[in-house]
């Protein structure tokens, strides 16, 4: 692999950039691997590069049916944070944060992560009941976060609407300031990267059409390239998750949703921070092209279409006016959806099955993309020893049959 | 944006009007008691969730507020019928043509709408 730095930049522009590598590779499927990742999206690819780089285990195929990193990993909002509730999720998301932290390093690949600190604002006093409550417990469990008042908000964020004129006063806001956006693209190429320069192959253009499976034991998937073996496989397809379910027999807690976003045209910078409301139910940040992306909510249908009902930007656009009155003549550039795998909890599945050897990561929901380097960091764990990683232990499957929910709805701020 | 058929109304009617409520015909365990941890994970958590036909639940929540079905392709998002609490759908996984899903012409629908992936 090519490594990236200062120097190597010199020296390639001798040869005015015409020698630079490829990412990675186009491999042929061999006919066996030790493990099979299906779905290459951030989650899977860097399920791969842990798997390759942590645990030696370098005889691996990710298997993805369009482009790597051309599902929801290239449609969120790209906001990082990690001020969860439960210790179970808080535990979770603070392993990925801390990996985020030195995550353009450890790739060789500028992920562009700006800590430019996340707010979720509360409007009634009920919320700031939940923010207090919430921002006790995450610093209980080491991680940042405090109650800042409309004052403090007033400096941290100027062009929030922070008087007692609106329709919803903001009458306080809980603050991480370690939280923010990184350049999701950037994530699925760095860890695409790493991981085939350890040896992994990267499939593109295959898709799954069914499972292998001897005697209750997964040997191989089927795909539209053949079947290829493999003694483990990981399945981390966000909203196909239950399709994948089904093929090997079996049902998931999930149903897929669309989820949609938008962004307006390219301003000069205004925004700050990334701001999220959970009562007027919006969500915003300023990319660093200048356009705002903004985040909405799911459609409450199932659907698989990857585009969502127009009410929905109605309530959402609402919702950003409510909070900057000054956004109300902005206009919107592109839109749209992607399919999210919600769980009863809010909370993901990283997962035994049923079916020996087959594993899930899924049910991310609205909020996969914080998660991706730990999300993929716990699961390689899981499909190199066999058994879930310690942080991953309490998101089984299982606890929809015993009850051992870990209830995250509406206590993370906005549910994304 | 959804132009539903409320089976009480008898009317077609903007889907602001509605809201889901998840997979339809899901039968609650006669004795809830009696039942295991797995029946009863299942019956309140485990979804059918297909690419595809989905039959499904919904509240015509600002109109005459009654509960009604809706057998809807999930890809397409065509709605293929609407009928009333207690009946049996008319079309299902296995009887929907693909012109009735709808499925090549909403998707070149999609192609034109969105444009370039994002």
């Amino acid at each position: 692999m090519q490594r990236y730095s200062g120097f190597s930049l010199v020296k390639h522009a001798l040869s005015h950039h015409e020698n630079w590598q490829r990412h990675w590779r186009n491999p042929v499927p061999k006919k066996e691997y030790d493990v099979i990742i299906v779905g290459g999206g951030g989650h899977g690819l860097a399920t791969a590069y842990y798997l390759a780089k942590q645990h030696g285990i370098t005889n691996v195929a990710v298997i993805e049916k369009g482009w790597l990193g051309g599902g929801n990993t290239a449609r969120n909002t790209t906001i990082v944070r990690s001020n969860y509730l439960w210790d179970e999720s808080a535990a979770l998301y603070e392993h990925s944060m801390k990996l985020w932290e030195g995550l353009s390093q450890d790739l060789n690949y500028n992920v562009m992560f700006s800590q430019r600190g996340v707010l979720n604002l509360g409007h009634t006093l009920q919320d700031m009941r939940d923010i207090q409550r919430r921002v006790h417990a995450n610093r209980l469990n080491g991680i940042d976060g405090e109650v800042v008042t409309p004052e403090q908000i007033k400096e941290i964020e100027p062009a929030l609407d922070t008087s007692e004129r609106a329709r919803y006063p903001i009458l306080g806001a809980s603050w991480q300031p370690r939280g923010g956006v990184a350049r999701h693209d950037a994530v699925a190429w760095g860890f695409a990267r790493g991981a085939d320069a350890r040896g992994v192959d990267l499939l593109q253009q295959t898709e799954v059409t069914g499972f292998k499976i001897v005697d209750g034991k997964v040997v191989g998937v089927h795909t539209n390239r053949g079947d290829i073996g493999a003694r483990t496989v990981g399945c981390v397809t966000a909203g196909n998750s239950g399709v994948l379910a089904k093929m090997a027999g079996f049902q998931l807690p999930v149903e897929s949703h669309p989820l949609q976003a938008l962004v307006s045209e390219p301003l000069k910078p205004i925004l700050n921070t990334v701001t999220m409301s959970n009562h007027v139910h919006g969500y915003i940040s300023q990319s660093d092209k200048g356009d705002l992306v903004i985040g909405a909510g799911i459609d409450g249908y199932l659907g698989y279409g990857q585009r969502g009902s127009f009410s929905v930007v109605e309530h959402t656009l609402q919702a950003i006016i409510e909070m900057f009155p000054m956004f109300s003549r902005v206009r919107m550039n592109r839109q749209w959806g992607g399919i999210v795998d919600t769980t009863p909890d809010a909370c993901p599945i990283i997962s035994k099955t049923p079916v020996q050897g087959l594993f899930f990561n899924c049910g991310w929901g609205t909020g996969g993309f914080k998660a991706t380097p730990g999300s993929g960091n716990v699961f390689a764990w899981t499909l190199a020893h066999g058994q879930a990683h310690p942080i991953a232990a309490a998101f089984s499957i299982d606890r929809f049959r015993t009850g051992a929910l870990i209830d995250e709805h509406g206590a993370a701020g906005v549910a994304h | 944006m959804f132009h539903i058929y409320c089976p009480y109304c008898a009317e077609y009617r903007e889907e602001e009007e509605f809201h889901p409520k998840g997979q339809a015909h899901i039968a609650r365990p006669a004795d809830p008691t009696a039942s295991s941890d797995d029946a009863w994970g299942d019956y309140l958590f485990f979804r059918d969730n297909p690419r595809g036909v989905h039959h499904e639940l919904w509240v015509h929540a600002v109109g005459c507020r009654k509960f009604f079905n809706i057998t809807r392709d999930t890809r397409s998002y065509a709605i293929l019928e609407t009928y009333r609490m207690g009946e049996q759908p008319g079309v299902t996984a296995e009887t929907a043509t693909l012109a009735e899903r709808d499925i090549e012409r909403r998707t070149s629908d999609t192609a034109t709408i969105q444009g370039v992936p994002s």
